[in-house]
């Protein structure tokens, strides 16, 4: 454990530059998953929220038990499709941080999409009669509750974030873990420990809650500013 | 935030731009694991300017990988799933590189007395007689496929309470009879470089059975036109030139030579 | 502007879960001046006013503005008896049924500035609405109801929580709402408000319009026993 904190610290300062190239993509592919799925899974929350329908009770159960689908099925799912004998082969994505991101965005926007509808659920109880008195629009009502309800809706998009950027399993099939093109923190970190070279693999995990932690932070730091306020 | 988002992007553009061809070739881990791709592949790249980009994987998976035309060619050690995978008109050709061996591992009092053995086929029955615990890979990978064919040989069907597949690779194959402190079969490559020997110790070694013939495989252009057949051959003559003999035979782990090269020009 | 008065009702009836809430009412609400919606608790006061705006669906009869329902519905606005409180600050919460007209942002706030210094708001323009006080909450919900210049505005029960400072505060701003052209339809159970504001009365009593006319002379001479016990101070059942 020591040792391990005393290689990451070593690493870290060495300015090792397959360190920072390795840091680097595994934020540039969380971080544009997480924004995608938030793009996709809050209005998506919103809108079960707010719409009456006929299957919505069996579309939010799907979504929960996507919520628990185990990543190594998504990346071979993603696999499938990607591959040159998928259906969308022909993009030549496979292997790619592309890949990597399309299955991080389909592991966390149930999550996000889940954690959105159970706080928008609660916001529309509480605006329902004002936002229709006011005659507003869907489109109205949604992006009304999505603003109103940024805070809750960040926590739940940090769940998201923090779930993927911790996401192994499927970046590792559709990734294909290579060196300077998609070797990631995680998958380093599978590598390491299958290298048997425990210490090093500890120190990466080490880099990676760093990396987490410091993401949180700096998120509500910008949220706050923002608000100035108890909300 | 958004200027933050704009020099990631930026610097993402500009880390990928200047790039020079590249080519998908899916290896073993054991092949990985043994350290010489990070000698030969900057060599690849000053000689050829050509980016090898490895996926590494298990035997089976990187056939897979071929046969599905996601790589460009595949560099495995599995001699009968190799005819199978040309057979069926998924690569070109097969050329044989080079071999390194297999050895046997085990706790360092070796209580099945292997380390005297004449060969490995006596060496497997007296673990089997004694049922000290053994650790196979269980992963229908190269190396676990050799196993199973050396204890074919020595007329053993191994099974019991102290045989466990663990269904991973090398590494952690490695990891786990280390943690119990078991038998297990290994390319020499994988146990030099691993980290976590703890009380494992090399037992037996140096019976020819035991060499582990690498091949390299070019995925067939005619199923898959996307592949990069050129760039593969390339590929091929390089690994097959006297630059790499010298690089493949020099290759040192610990003071071993790890490889023997064994191409025929 | 072509006014969306007079509203018809013609056996206009509301049901919820099957049971009848209100109705079969049949009544005209005409232009001009304040009406005040009375009756012991339960007797439809709310379903009636959120049947006249459209927040409860008319399960029979009909309910009829003078114009189509989708221009009627721009005119209208109505206060809670529970303030329902967007999480924004108060200049936002004022601004945002103008933006939603699709004003620009700069000119919405300009107009909640004003709004909220005629309303006596000012100096909590930037306080988190959530965070009023309930007479402060209510006066908002006012503000932001009139802000968009309704031609009918509708109120259920504004001061039932306030105290009597934050109650005369509320009515000072209907009756210069009332002089400013805007129809105003506001139920209560305080008697005494009901004489102080009313041009008209309903007089609500289990879910029917009981007894319906002037101001002055409901309460000189009213005709039904429920209605006289009502303005009396008796029980009602
Ligand atoms: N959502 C509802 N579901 C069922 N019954 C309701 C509902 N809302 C109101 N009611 C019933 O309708 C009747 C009229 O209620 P309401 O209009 O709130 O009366 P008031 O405002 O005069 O007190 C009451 O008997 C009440 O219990
Ligand atoms: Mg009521």
């Amino acid at each position: 454990m020591a040792q391990g904190f005393l290689d990451a610290w070593a690493l870290v300062f060495s300015f090792d530059v397959d360190l920072y190239e390795i840091i680097f993509l595994s934020l540039r592919v969380t971080i544009s998953a997480v924004i995608i799925a938030a793009l996709i899974g809050l209005p998506l929350g919103a809108w079960l929220a707010v719409n009456r329908f006929y299957l919505r009770r069996y579309v939010i159960a799907v979504l929960n038990a996507l919520m628990g689908l185990p990543p190594v099925v998504v990346g071979l799912f993603v696999y499938m499709l990607l591959s040159r004998s998928g259906p969308l082969g022909g993009f030549g994505l496979l292997f790619s941080p592309g890949a990597m991101i399309i299955a991080q965005v389909i592991i966390i926007t149930p999550l996000i999409a889940s954690l959105s509808h159970q706080t928008i659920r609660d916001l529309w109880a509480e605006y329902h009669d004002l936002l229709i008195s006011m005659n507003t629009t869907r489109a109205q009502r949604i992006m009304a509750l999505l603003w109103d309800g940024r805070r809750a809706l960040l926590t739940a998009t940090l769940a998201g974030l923090g779930r993927a950027i911790g996401e192994v399993g499927a970046i590792m099939i559709v990734g294909g873990n290579i060196e300077h093109s998609t070797r990631v923190l995680t998958t380093a970190i599978a590598l390491e420990t299958g290298k048997g070279n425990f210490a090093f693999a500890m120190g990466l995990g080490l880099v990676l809650i760093a990396l987490a932690i410091i993401i949180n932070l700096m998120i509500h730091m910008i949220g706050k500013t923002e608000r100035a306020g108890t909300w | 935030m958004k200027l933050i988002w704009k020099a990631l992007v930026a610097a993402t553009v500009m880390a990928t731009a200047s790039h020079a061809e590249s080519l998908k070739m899916a290896v073993t881990t054991s092949f990985y694991n043994s350290g010489l791709s990070d000698v030969l592949l900057p060599e690849i790249k000053n000689d050829l300017d050509l980016d090898v980009e490895l996926i590494v994987v298990g035997t089976g998976q990187a056939l897979y990988l071929g046969q599905a035309g996601d790589v460009d060619a595949i560099l495995v050690h599995a001699r009968a799933a190799e005819d199978a995978f040309l057979a069926a008109g998924y690569g070109t050709h097969r050329r044989e590189i080079m071999y390194n061996d297999f050895i046997l591992i085990g706790p360092s009092s070796d209580p099945a007395q292997i380390a005297g053995s004449q060969t490995t086929v006596e060496a497997l029955q007296s673990i089997a007689r004694t049922m000290a615990p053994f650790v196979s890979r269980g992963d229908d990978s190269g190396t676990n496929k050799k196993e199973l064919a050396l204890w074919a040989e020595a007329g053993i069907t191994p099974m019991g309470g102290w045989y466990r597949a663990a269904g991973s690779g090398m590494g952690a194959t490695l990891n786990t009879a280390s943690g119990m402190n078991a038998y297990v079969v290994s390319d020499r490559a994988s146990w030099l470089n691993f980290g976590n020997k703890g009380d494992l110790a090399l037992l037996y070694a140096g019976d020819p059975a035991l060499f582990n013939q690498y091949a390299f495989i070019p995925v067939n252009p005619a199923r898959w036109p996307h592949v990069k057949n050129d760039l593969a051959m390339q590929l091929e003559g390089w690994l097959t030139s006297e630059k790499a003999e010298t690089l493949i035979n020099s290759y040192t782990l610990g003071g071993e030579q790890l490889f023997t090269f064994n191409a025929t020009r | 502007m072509v006014s969306i008065l007079p509203l018809k009702l013609t056996a206009a009836t509301a049901h919820m879960r099957g049971k009848r809430l209100v109705g079969p009412v049949d009544f005209t609400l005409g232009s001009g001046g304040m009406t005040l919606v009375i009756g012991p608790n339960g007797a439809g006061k709310t379903t009636l006013l959120r049947l006249m705006h459209g927040l409860q669906r008319c399960s029979g009869g009909a309910l009829i503005w003078a114009v189509p329902d989708v221009e009627a519905r721009q005119s209208q606005a109505f206060v809670f008896q529970a303030p329902i409180m967007m999480r924004r600050r108060v200049i936002d919460s004022l601004a945002y049924p103008l933006r939603l007209r699709g004003m620009a942002k700069r000119a919405a706030r300009g107009r909640a500035q004003e709004c909220a210094q005629r309303f006596g708001l000012e100096d909590l323009l930037s306080s988190w609405a959530p965070m009023l006080s309930g007479g402060e909450k209510q006066k908002l919900s006012l503000a932001r109801a009139l802000i968009v210049e309704p031609e009918v505005l509708f109120l259920d029960e504004p001061c039932a929580n306030l105290d009597g400072s934050a109650t005369r505060e509320i009515e000072a701003i209907l009756l210069a709402a009332k002089a400013a052209g805007t129809r105003i339809v506001m139920s209560t159970h305080d008697m005494g408000q009901a004489k102080r504001l009313a041009d008209d009365v309903i007089f609500m009593h289990k879910g029917l319009m009981h007894e319906t006319g002037v101001a002055a002379e409901f309460f000189a001479t009213p005709l039904t026993p429920e209605a006289r016990a009502f303005i009396k101070g008796d029980i009602v059942e």
